[in-house]
């Protein structure tokens, strides 16, 4: 198929909120530029097509996760970039009209087969979202929900130790060990985020996937995730998506630019922000559109 | 000189014209704003005008049924001192308990009276002397000497029930000026009560007969009790199927069912049934739980089964709004970590839907407290003097009791309707002061 008639498909052009300049200037590239593959994948996708009804949201997308390491998702609105992410612990399943086909695999399973448990895939993916989400609940209920609804704590001793643990690895023990049974929603923008960040930990899972974990937070606040995500990915594997280049630059070891559903360039961070290989990248890290 | 004069003013007119067109605009917003600000004066006056009207119209109604009502709260006792004569009592002096429960004390009651007026000697005389106590103060006698035999023989002081028509003379509720013939109570009659009101004999208590007594012929003794305890019976039916069912459905249909024409067409009917008028679900009623089921009339059970259908759609509709307004962010965060569907509806939705979801009930259930018309078709308009102990009794309920009352011609039943009114009208404000308190309680969780 050609990049011409992809362009003048009126379905794609709906996406046409996106950039600022033309989109009938860019020129798409056929494949995917640079080496999508990971060293030690934790998850591998191959051929992701994501349609909402009739529209075709992702097309054709392939990217491995490597362990302890972040990929950074970078791409104007709209590009696809959380669609995708949210395919990687089918979280895109609670919408009807969504459909995702192609091969997802974590650990060498594949998680849209019919063996797999969509609530174990999610305790072994866990999901922080764009807006601080914590549940009306304590900041310890909040932390204990998901080792206590997958039974992963003996006794009380042991959740409690979970909690304190998990707390103390998303930096936020310190802040609230004295009001661990006060209402999280109380808690600044930061710190919820951070409380989040603790709650999916706490399942141990073995992705993170981050949806613009920083886009709701002040600075300070936002190089605090920032620091917590280096540190996160000694035991865990990232996927962030994000809005902003400079946190791409800083978080990540790999980075992958998104763009009307297409995967254009993945490559190391340091060399798709020095030297770019596609027009298209140049132009949306030099702020040229998007 | 001249040419100067001319650049001069042309410069001149220049400044002017780019000077007006600002001014022009300033102007013409300056004009529209007295217009836009007499608008917004305007609207205000109108919203005023409206609440003015609805709060003059709510006092006028409240003052009306109060002020007809409250004397109602008030009975009129007469002091009478009762010869409990043994040889009308107990001829025998056997103490026979039978024979105690089946003497004339009506003729005790007589004697009585006719001992405190003597001058009433004619038969018509006597009976109107008679007339001035309720019927229900022979029973009290009754019921006074079973309970203590050791009266017999000996003369007391009994507080009785008065009449109606007295207790509307003690009230000032009759006009006396009127002609005798034109009331119910002689002028002879009005003597004997301005008499005792002299001795001291008559005094005015609250009114617990309106709350321990069921129906009766008899204003006086007509009571709220069966009507009570029909409408709690009823509703407890009612809210124990309603709520459960209701909750049930909207979760389901909210969370679970999917979205096809199927659950498309069932909202369509479930926002149908809800403007159904309420006298067709009592013919339902009538039709299925009565002459297909065999379910017994007048009872509680068949007046709940048909509120329940009355207040489903009712609470199904709150709580999938309750249900809806929960944000989603909270169910990705459940989802997110590995919850399943029914966990993240169980630990999150429904508690953070629930005060929205009880307000609901509540309002249904006040509905259901107020509804009249179904209840006709299944009978629970029936004429009930005692009070019902279970669902399958015959009962009646508060909105039907004060039908009935206000369809009774004796003047008694005027302040009683209004009365029965103000217990409703305060069950009601009660029963929303609960769900305020609930939804302001559960809210404080988020």
């Amino acid at each position: 198929m050609s990049e011409a008639t992809t362009l003048t498909d009126p379905i794609i052009s709906a996406h046409s909120r996106v950039p600022e300049m033309s989109i009938a200037d860019v020129e798409l590239p056929k494949e995917t530029v640079g080496d999508i593959t990971a060293d030690h994948p934790t998850m591998t996708t191959r051929n992701v097509d994501v349609f909402y009804a009739d529209k075709h949201a992702i097309i054709d997308v392939s990217l491995d996760i490597g362990r302890n390491e972040v990929v950074a998702m970078i791409g104007p609105s709209g590009c696809g970039k959380s669609t995708f992410l949210r395919c990687l612990n089918r979280m895109n399943d609670t919408i009807d009209i969504c459909r995702v086909t192609g091969d997802i695999k974590l650990e060498g399973d594949d998680i849209y087969s019919k063996d797999m448990d969509v609530v174990l895939l999610r305790a072994r993916v866990g999901m922080v979202f764009q807006k601080p989400n914590p549940f009306p609940k304590s900041i310890f209920e909040n932390v204990a929900y998901g080792p206590r609804i997958h039974g992963l704590a003996r006794d009380k001793t042991e959740l409690e130790e979970i909690v304190h643990q998990s707390l103390e690895r998303a930096g936020l023990l310190n802040e609230v060990k004295d009001r661990l049974d006060q209402p999280g929603t109380g808690l600044s923008g930061g710190q919820q985020q951070r409380l989040c960040i603790a709650r999916t930990i706490a399942v141990n899972p073995d992705v993170i996937l981050m949806d613009e974990p920083c886009s709701a937070l002040d600075p300070i606040a936002t190089a605090r995730i920032e620091d917590l995500i280096d540190e996160l990915k000694q035991n865990y594997s990232i996927a962030i998506v994000t809005h902003s280049m400079q946190q791409a630059a800083r978080v990540s070891q790999r980075t992958a630019y998104f763009h009307l559903g297409h995967l254009v360039e993945v490559g190391a961070t340091d060399q798709i922000f020095t030297n770019p290989r596609t027009k298209l990248t140049e132009d949306y890290i030099t702020g040229r559109f998007g | 000189m001249s040419s100067a004069n001319i650049v001069s003013n042309m410069s001149n007119s220049e400044k002017v014209t780019a000077a007006a067109g600002r001014p022009a605009i300033a102007d013409k917003v300056r004009e529209s704003l007295g217009k836009r600000y007499r608008a917004e004066q305007r609207f205000q006056l109108y919203g005023i005008i409206a609440i003015t009207m609805a709060i003059l119209f709510l006092g006028f109604l409240f003052a009306s049924i109060i002020s007809r009502g409250i004397s109602a709260f008030q009975a009129t006792y007469v002091n009478l001192e009762i010869n409990f004569d043994e040889s009308v009592i107990d001829p025998d002096g056997g103490r026979d308990p039978e024979v105690l429960h089946k003497a004339s004390y009506r003729g005790v009651l007589r004697q009585s009276l006719q001992d405190l007026f003597p001058e009433a000697s004619g038969r018509s005389e006597r009976r109107a002397l008679l007339a001035l106590i309720s019927n229900g103060a022979e029973f009290q006698l009754r019921d006074l000497v079973v309970e203590n035999p050791e009266l017999i023989g000996t003369r007391q002081n009994v507080w009785l029930l008065a009449a109606a028509e007295v207790d509307s003379v003690v009230k000032g509720q009759v006009d006396l000026d009127l002609d005798e013939s034109q009331r119910r109570m002689s002028d002879q009659q009005v003597g004997w009560i301005n008499q005792l009101q002299n001795d001291d004999r008559v005094e005015r208590r609250f009114n617990t007969t309106l709350f321990t007594n069921g129906d009766s012929r008899d204003p006086e003794q007509a009571g709220l009790r069966v009507a009570l305890l029909g409408s709690f019976y009823t509703l407890l039916v009612t809210l124990a199927l309603s709520f459960p069912i209701g909750v049930a459905a909207a979760v389901y249909l909210e969370e679970f069912a999917p979205k096809n024409k199927w659950t498309d067409l069932i909202e369509v009917n479930i926002n149908n049934l809800a403007a159904v008028p309420s006298i067709v679900f009592g013919l339902l009623g009538l039709a299925v739980f009565i002459n297909l089921f065999g379910m017994p009339r007048s009872a509680p059970l068949v007046g709940g089964l048909v509120l329940t259908l009355m207040t489903l759609p009712t609470i199904i509709i709150a709580s999938r709004a309750a249900l809806k307004s929960v944000p989603p962010s909270i169910r990705e965060a459940a989802l997110g970590v590995g919850a399943s569907q029914t966990q993240t509806v169980t630990h999150h939705v429904l508690p953070l839907a629930m005060p929205g979801m009880l307000t609901g009930t509540i309002i249904g259930m006040a509905q259901a407290l107020g509804e009249t018309a179904p209840l006709l078709m299944i009978g629970m308009i029936a004429f009930i003097v005692d009070p019902p102990s279970g669902v399958t009794d015959p009962a009646t309920v508060l909105p039907v009791q004060i039908y009935l009352w206000a369809d009774s011609p004796e003047r008694g039943f005027v302040a009683k309707t209004s009365a029965a009114i103000m217990v409703l009208l305060g069950f009601l404000i009660l029963m929303n002061a609960i769900a305020v308190l609930l939804r302001k309680r559960f809210e404080r969780r988020w």
